[in-house]
Order: structure tokens, then sequence, then C-alpha cells
């Protein structure tokens, strides 16, 4: 029971961390239908915007009566500006390829993947980069086991903007128009909606809350580097087809049960951590073959 | 179906196929001359240049060569974005590892295995691609990918069939009757290497050649171009679209058994996405979609910058610093910054090709001809539109 509690809980550390990386691309593929492959690496860089932060107000070496403060600027400060990252890439790279043939900004976005990771590698180097956890290290007893604080506020953060976000899509105005959008572009902008700001929109959303996963990846394993983004990329992509992509709801699941997924393979089979990136694509592959809606995805009509 | 239907319904066709007998008839007035010199300089290349690591250099290139030709297929002429492809080179050359090496002790003659290894990676493309290649365009590539990872992962954690980590090493190497004074035993030497991919590469140019014109390579072509309109014409789309993926699929068997035959050793990092699959698409994309002679300049371009510009300019960077002796100039790590940029100019490549001339350094004579009629401007890149 003990160990099942612990991979439990770093299935849902991992899943809340591949989720908040499947929310950028179920919402960017829900509404202009392009599988924002620099996403993985959007998510790295959102991480390193932390690390940079981090160091630049010494949060790490501040008093605790700081901390929470503290952590609340790295967020919102990395989440900033990974979000204007976003916007600049979707603007230079995306928009004028928008009525292109579909696998034209596919290649792009494969090309803005390597551009990210060369800029982070030029910067950065090969190695892995030390990253501070600045999360509590008690533990919480539940009388049967007792599970990690961090993991508890780890998936607390994540439901958090999980749950703001899916209000913001449905309650805002600029939800209202990210939804329109998404249905029928030309109808939106009929109606009077800014095509090209509410697209920004959601990719701002999308890339800071990339940058609130690389912040928690960096708490959680205490390192970061710069090609991270690529494995933690695809098995988020696969959890946004999970769940059904272009679905926010399916892809906050689908993160949680992949990351679940992994952390059960990873313990219980033999040599099960090897595997468990081949189970991983191999749900992506099987779920799009039998079932390409996903848990609870909208059906996306051909062409 | 009758013979007509087969072909895009399209007003283009004919156009295309007037340029294309334009072509022919230019080949009567000697267009091809080029051509033959250059066949002739690369059969004396290997005399003429006596430096046997330049002969080695360019029997490198001849692979990746042979791998962006059959990925070409895929990609260029029926626009499947194949972000996978390094798999079935990693299958190609596990084929050939495990049947010809001390592994098992099988020791299955090389040119039985070239063919047949072509045949493994061909079953596997039609493996993957009869369940997906009914999924849109955007999908398929996302279905390439995750089994260009697994391929690569799955040799390597089969560590009792495959070697794992390690791999295989001692790959058997090819043989022939002694001729010429020559004992007919490739080694290490360069030279008969050189001579077999030139071989393999010319057999493979001519037969692509003879495809793109087959009712087969024009029906992919009008997939690539609509697939809807394709489907409606009467082409079996799901049978076309296989066919391109086992057939791309089989050149990089080829190149694997050559690869790995060269190398004397297969190891699984040597298959990874950054490794192979972006680098043999950098090569497709840069080169021109869909245009073989574009797709041969474009691998032979990257690969000298992988080779050879991103080792050498560190160093040319260097000596010019230390020749001008500007002092803040040396404290910067210019060189090292240029040694380790090859993911950076990768992703500079693909985005900027396609941002900038979406048809490539050499665009395919079709498209060109589809641009200047310009019956719609977005057909000029149009890949797997459904």
């Amino acid at each position: 029971m003990k160990f099942f509690v612990q991979q439990l809980t770093f299935g849902l550390t991992n899943g809340a961390i591949y989720a908040l990386i499947a929310l950028g691309y179920t919402m960017v593929y829900g509404i202009i239908e392009l599988i924002n492959f620099a996403h993985g690496d959007i998510f790295t860089v959102g991480g390193f915007f932390g690390l940079t932060v981090i160091g630049l107000i010494g949060l790490d070496r501040a008093p605790a009566a700081l901390l929470v403060p503290g952590l609340v600027l790295v967020f919102a400060v990395a989440m900033g500006l990974n979000g204007l990252l976003g916007v600049v890439i979707e603007r230079v790279a995306y928009r004028p390829l928008r009525n292109a043939p579909r696998l034209a900004p596919l290649i792009t976005a494969v090309g803005m993947s390597f551009v990210l990771e060369g800029i982070l590698f030029l910067i950065k180097g090969p190695n892995q980069i030390s990253y501070p956890n600045l999360l509590p290290s008690g533990s919480v007893n539940l009388g049967f086991a007792s599970m990690s604080l961090a993991a508890i506020l780890i998936v607390v953060i994540a439901v958090a903007l999980m749950v703001a976000l899916s209000q913001f899509i449905r309650r805002t105005r600029i939800g209202r128009a990210m939804r329109a959008t998404a249905q029928d572009r030309d109808a939106a902008r009929l109606m009077g909606i800014n095509i090209n700001r509410t697209i920004a929109t959601t990719f701002f959303i999308g890339s800071a809350l990339a940058a609130a996963g690389g912040i928690i990846y960096g708490f959680y394993f205490q390192t970061i580097a710069f090609d991270v983004g690529f494995r933690a990329g695809l098995i988020a992509f696969t959890a946004a087809v999970f769940g059904g992509i272009g679905n926010v709801v399916g892809a906050s699941i689908g993160g949680f049960i992949i990351g679940i997924i992994i952390a059960m393979v990873s313990g219980y089979f033999q040599g099960g951590q090897q595997w468990s990136d081949v189970v991983v694509f191999s749900i992506l592959i099987l779920t799009l073959v039998f079932r390409p809606t996903g848990l609870l995805g909208m059906r996306v009509p051909e062409k | 179906m009758k013979r007509p239907n087969a072909r895009p319904p399209s007003r283009i066709i004919d156009r295309i196929r007037a340029f294309e007998l334009r072509g022919l008839g230019a080949i009567g007035r000697g267009r091809n001359f080029p051509y033959l010199l250059l066949g002739i300089g690369l059969i004396l290349f290997p005399i003429l240049d006596p430096d046997s690591s330049h002969v080695n250099v360019a029997a490198d290139a001849g692979h990746w060569i042979l791998l962006a030709l059959g990925l070409n297929i895929v990609v260029g002429y029926a626009g499947l974005l194949d972000l996978g492809y390094a798999a079935f080179f990693a299958i190609g050359s596990y084929a050939f590892a495990i049947l010809a090496s001390g592994q098992f002790n099988i020791h299955i003659s090389f040119w039985v295995l070239l063919i047949a290894s072509a045949f493994i990676a061909a079953l596997f493309g039609v493996l993957l691609g009869a369940p997906t290649l009914r999924l849109r365009g955007d999908y398929l590539a996302i279905v390439t990918l995750g089994f260009g990872e697994i391929v690569p992962r799955v040799f390597r954690n089969a560590s009792p069939i495959t070697g794992g980590v390690n791999g295989i090493i001692g790959v058997d190497q090819p043989h022939l009757p002694p001729i010429l004074g020559w004992n007919g035993n490739f080694g290490f030497n360069p030279v008969p290497y050189y001579y077999l991919i030139l071989i393999i590469l010319g057999v493979s140019i001519w037969l692509i050649n003879n495809l793109r014109n087959s009712r087969l390579g024009r029906a992919w072509m009008a997939i690539r171009e609509d697939e809807v309109a394709a489907a409606a014409t009467g082409i079996n789309t799901v049978t076309t679209k296989l066919l391109a993926f086992a057939l791309g699929a089989s050149f990089s068997g080829f190149a694997g058994t050559y690869y790995a035959s060269k190398l004397f050793v297969v190891v699984p990092e040597s298959f990874s996405f950054q490794a192979v699959s972006v680098v043999v698409l950098v090569m497709v994309v840069l080169g021109g979609m869909g245009n073989m002679r574009g797709v041969i300049v474009g691998a032979i371009l990257i690969y000298f910058i992988q080779t050879y510009l991103l080792i050498q300019l560190p160093g040319w960077i260097d000596s010019a610093i230390s020749a001008l002796n500007i002092g803040f100039l040396t404290k910067l790590d210019i060189s090292g910054y240029v040694q380790r940029s090859n993911y950076l100019i990768f992703g500079i490549i693909l985005a900027g090709i396609m941002l900038l001339r979406p048809q490539g350094l050499i665009p395919s004579a079709q498209r060109k001809v589809e641009l200047e009629l310009g019956t719609s401007e977005e057909a000029v890149a149009d890949l797997g539109s459904a």
C-alpha cells in the first residue's frame, strides 16, 4: 500500500506537469488546428525563465517569510515572459502560414522547436542544470500512508490553474471569443471578433501554463536541461490526444492518467522505467487508430 | 477502373505533361550532357583523389542521399509528413546487424540482406501505415513521430536480441569474388563502399524517376494536391498512400544495411529523432520537396554543413581571431558557440524555408509550372491538405 501511494503520488505530480503542458497543445489545436510542435520547448524555456527570476531576486536564499510572495512573483514573471514568447512565435512562424496547407506550419513548428532548443543549448550548454526546490519538504500522514506536502501542493497549484482556465474560457468575453473562433473563424470574424488577438491570447495562455509546468518540473526534479521539453512535450501531447484534443478538461484528465500510467508501469514492472515511454507512445498510436477523438474529444471533421 | 480516370482531374495535368514532353525533347538535344559529365566525374573520383578520407566522406554522404530520396517519396510525392523515418532506417540497420554478425552467429550474405532488409523495412511501413494512413495529415505526422520514438527504445531495451545500449559490434562486411587483383573484401576500405553506394544511388534514382512518372507516381501527386478529388477520380487513396509509405521505407532499409556494414556497429542512439528523422526532413525540405535533384543537393548541403562546416568553422574562427589579435574577441567563446549551433541552424533552415521559400532551393518542375500558370496559389506547397 505504501508503495502504491508513493507511485500514485509520483504519477499525480508528473501528471500535473503533463496536464499543464497538454493544455497548451489542446488550446492551440482547438483554435487553429495546429500541433504546436514547439510547445514542449516553450515549456523548457518557461522553466529556465523561472530559474532566472529565482536567481535574480535571490529567492533560494530568502527568509521563509518571503517565500510565498516570492513564489507568486516567480510564477507571474515567468508565465508572463513565456506567454509573450508564445505570442512572438505565433506571430513570426505561424500567422504568415495560417491559410497555407496544413503541413507547412507543422514543419515551421518543428523548426521553431529546434530554434528554441538551439538557443537554450547555446546559452545553457548540454548539461543538467540544478534547480532549487522551494516547495516545503514535510509530508502529510493519511493514516495508511503518507504523502509529501510538495506533491500535494503541486497538484493543488495545477488544478487551481486548470479550474481558472476553464472558468476563463467559459465565463469571460475573451473566452467566448476563443470558443467562437475555434468553432468557425470566418463567422467569428463577421461577428466582430478580432481573430488575430484571440489566437495570440490563446498562445499567451498556453505558453504561460507551460511556464508554470516548467517551474514545477524544476522544483520537483531539482534539475532542468535544454532538451527536457522534447520528451515531456511528446508525452503531454499524448495526454492531450488521449483526453480528446481540443478539449481543455480532457487534456487535464489525460495528463493525470498518463502520469499515473507511467508511474505504475515504472513501479510495478521489471525494467518498467525503460519501457514506460514505449507504453506511452503506443497509447498515442492506439488512441489515434481506435478513437481519434479521445476520451472527451469533439469530432473533428475531415478537412 | 478505366485508365484515364486514374489521372488527377485538373487541366493543369495536361500542361504538366506538355512541360514534361518539352523536357524529354530537351534531353534529345543533349541537355543531359552535364549529367553524363557528372557521372564520369563521380566514377573517376576515387582515382583522381587518392586521399581515402575524402572518398570515405563521399561514401558516408551516400546513405544520407539515399535516405533523403526515400523520404522524398513519402513527403515530397505523396505529401505525407513522416516524422519517424529514423524508425525504418533503424529497422533496416538492425535487421542486417542481427542476421549478419556474431550476435547469434548468423552470417547471411550482405547481398541477400540488402534486398531482404529493404523488404523488412517496407513490411514495417505497411504494418504502421495500414491502420494509420486514413488519419488526417497532422495526426499521421504524430503517429510516425511516436513510432520513431518507440523503435529505437525497443532496440535499446531488448538487449538479449539487440545488445541493448552497447548495440551490436562486429557487423559483417560485404564480400565479392576477387577481381582485377582486388581480393573482394570490403573491410574498412572506403573505395568499394563508395562504388557500392554509387551503384545503389544510380539504380534508386532511375527507379524513383520511373516511379514518379508512372501511374502510381501520378496518383501520389494527385493525392498530395487534393485527396478528396483524387479519391473521386477513382484512386484508391489508402493503397496508394500505403505504397508510398512502404516504398519510402524500403529505401531506408537499403540505407540501413549499407550504413550498418560500413560502420561495423549499430547502436540505438544513432537513430534518434534529432540524429536522423529531422536531419533527413531538413534535407528534403531544404532541397525542394518533390524534386529529386533538389533533394540530392539538399542532402549533400546538409551533410556538408554537419560534418565539415560545423566542425571546421570553429577552428577557422579561432585562428582568424588570434590572427587579428583583438583582445575582447578572444575572451568570447565564439568558436564554441558555432560548434554548438547545430540545432539552431536546423531550426532556422526548417522554419525559414517554409516561411520564405516553401518550394525549397530547387523547386519541383511541376510545382513551378503550377506557379507560373497559376491555377491556384495554395497548390504550390500543398502537401497533404486532407
